[in-house]
């Protein structure tokens, strides 16, 4: 995988002038409001669209109206379906910047939030809280999102410890390597543990599809946080990973500190994959694909993939949450299900689309 | 534990989810319930049975065969004489159970292909799969009585149990309309519907399953957090109160859940998981214990 290194998003260094970003970031704005719009006035209970609109603006904005709701369908909404809706756009918007920040700063097509072995660790720590873990409520603290979090951190530490100063030339490919290797190990750790404790396999497997079904607002409370920090951080990288884009050396030779801005990006990157793993479980795709078809749409610039990958992840998985919880309702699909099968063949038509053009 | 195949059967679809596309599983089994023998005829009255299926191993010893066994899976935790050992009935070990040196080896899935395995060591096999209907639970505890050699013991055994079902069922409260519940498999919200196993325990009763219509013909569907509301069952079964320590307690803690007809009403009912998932002498106690969280109006 790490030898694949292609030449996407290696291009041209052409600036990008402010006024031309402009549009672009109104236009993911747009896109993420109007998921989050659609993901609230849709879902199997079947609100009244009016009453949820009012239900919504009573909730949110300083004045007292009166939705005609029930409180049965107040609580639906405002306890159910908004936090579920909000913790879809930020765990989109954070795999989505994780991802944008893991390709430009491995300058690898095909990093994604997970490269260094998060998905394993975090899923070794939920396994080992699932099977070891205390009784929900009988702690102050779940020590699901705990140990999936510190797993996470712990296998990209272990990861990037290991591959760094391997070979000087080559140190992005060895820090790859180097996950693809800790994160065999965390996943050989992993499915021992849940060999040994049948009992608890199903509990083990519905935590790795991904799930959104029991989003609350404390997820929500506990993921904001992170989004602040990782997207202020990220951001503010932008230019050094557009410097990256011309190659470690090249861009050492331009006065890049690579290996510096590498261990920042990789920091936040991770934080923020974390923080997402811990609360609604592993959801592939998003972390991958997002960012390659803002690349394709907009340009390679990070100036504009790291942004509008954050607001298209978070647009694209408050869409596919809002397919799970209706195609089959009032059954669910797994996430993860919905953000492959409608998100790759959407992909593939952009990719080839653009590849005419 | 649950349904003993429904982790096998999650395992395989997660698996399905992340690479292949072959069929999906059918958690209740797909092929007809009553038993099936592989492999070589078993000794009339076999002396060192080996269960891997927790449901078979009490209907062993609830038809007194329990000295003809010698070890049962790391599941079979009922009753408690029974020779535990750290065999799986997930991942069998071929060589660990032929070295109990058994005459009968009892399994509730196959998927492993334990029987032809242990058909080339000459070891007789029972494969009892999960049951469909009440029917298929007298059917096996019948074919283990003949096994062995305990006929009249698992006749005496079944008839009691269809008396002391139909005794529950009669003292149960009956409502005035009929009632749906919620029976909870984990806290996912993955249900049951009413043609499932424990569906058809709840329809004695004259309840429905509030996930009917979602049944996606694996009769395990998972329900959205708001169709469930939406829903407002009249009664919740809790059957993960082990695997994922779930109680009426935080189940009333549950965003949005405090406004159920269930919780208001104190009809959040905590069951064993092991017996709203065997199929076994303990569906009694199981019916039992649907009757007493029926609410009495």
């Amino acid at each position: 995988m790490a030898v694949a290194v292609g030449r996407l998003g290696i291009g041209t260094l052409a600036p990008v002038a402010g006024s031309r970003i402009a549009p672009w970031l109104a236009g993911g704005i747009a896109a993420l409001v109007g998921a989050v719009v659609i993901g609230i006035l849709t879902g199997p209970a079947g609100l009244p669209l009016g009453g949820s609109l009012v239900e919504m603006a009573d909730r949110v904005l300083p004045v007292d109206l009166d939705s005609g709701l029930t409180a049965a369908q107040a609580t639906i909404l405002w306890e159910i379906r908004v936090p579920r809706v909000l913790l879809g756009a930020a765990v989109g918007w954070l795999l989505a910047g994780a991802g944008a920040a893991y390709q430009g700063v491995f300058r690898n097509p095909l990093a994604d939030p997970f490269t260094l072995g998060s998905a394993a660790g975090a899923g070794l720590g939920a396994t080992l809280a699932i099977v070891y873990g205390p009784a929900t409520g009988s702690w102050p603290l779940d020590p699901l999102p705990v140990a999936s979090f510190a797993g996470a951190l712990l296998a990209v530490a272990v990861s990037y410890v290991l591959g760094t100063g391997v070979d000087r030339s080559r140190s992005a490919t060895s820090i790859v390597l180097a996950g693809i290797a800790v994160a065999a190990f965390f996943t050989a750790l992993q499915t021992y543990v849940q060999q040994r404790n049948t009992d608890t396999v199903q509990r083990v497997y519905t935590w790795l599809l991904g799930r959104m079904s029991t989003a609350t607002w404390d997820d929500v409370r506990l993921v904001v946080p992170y989004l602040v920090v990782c997207s202020v951080g990220l951001l503010a990288l932008r230019r050094m990973l557009d410097v990256l884009r011309v190659g470690e050396l090249e861009a050492a030779a331009l006065g890049l500190h690579v290996a510096r801005v590498r261990l920042a990006a990789v920091a936040l990157a991770t934080l923020g994959t974390a923080a997402a793993v811990s609360v609604t479980g592993l959801i592939g795709f998003v972390g991958i694909i997002v960012p390659h078809t803002v690349r394709l749409v907009a340009g390679a610039s990070y100036r504009r993939v790291l942004p509008l990958s954050m607001l298209c992840g978070g647009a694209f998985l408050v869409l596919a949450d809002v397919l799970a919880r209706t195609l089959a309702s009032p059954a669910e699909i797994p996430i993860g299900v919905v953000t492959a099968f409608f998100g790759a063949p959407f992909f593939l038509l952009v990719l080839r689309s653009r590849r005419r053009a | 534990m649950k349904h003993p195949l429904r982790p096998i059967a999650l395992a395989i679809a997660a698996l399905c989810v992340v690479g292949c596309g072959a069929d999906r599983p059918d958690a209740a089994g797909g092929t007809p319930a009553p038993a099936t023998t592989i492999g070589p005829a078993a000794p009339a009255a076999p002396k060192r049975i080996v269960s891997l299926s927790p449901t078979a191993t009490e209907s062993l010893f609830a038809i007194g065969a329990g000295p003809q066994v010698v070890a049962v899976d790391d599941q079979s935790n009922f009753p408690a004489e029974a020779p535990r050992t750290e065999l799986s009935g997930f991942r069998p070990n071929v060589e660990a159970i032929a070295a109990k040196n058994p005459d009968l080896v009892v399994i509730a899935d196959d998927s492993a292909k334990l029987a032809d395995a242990l058909g080339k060591l000459k070891i007789p096999v029972l494969v009892q799969l999960p049951a469909k209907t009440i029917d298929d639970v007298y059917a096996q505890i019948g074919e283990l009585g003949n096994r062995t050699g305990r006929r009249t013991q698992a006749d005496a055994l079944t008839a009691k149990m269809k008396a002391d079902l139909a005794a529950a069922v009669a003292a149960a409260p009956k409502p005035s309309k009929p009632l749906r519940y919620y029976h909870e498999l984990d806290d996912t919200y993955y249900t049951v519907t009413s043609t499932t196993f424990a569906g058809q325990l709840y329809r004695l009763f004259g309840l429905t399953s509030i996930a009917d219509a979602a049944d996606d013909g694996s009769g395990f569907p998972q329900l959205s957090a708001e169709a469930i509301l939406t829903a407002d069952p009249d009664v919740i079964f809790l059957a993960d109160t082990k695997c994922c320590k779930q109680s009426a307690r935080t189940v009333a803690a549950r965003p949005g859940w405090s406004t159920l007809k269930a919780v208001k009403a104190n009809a959040v009912v905590e069951l064993d998981d092991d017996l709203a998932s065997r199929w076994g002498p303990r569906i009694v106690e199981f019916a039992r214990a649907v009757a007493a969280g029926l609410p009495r109006s």
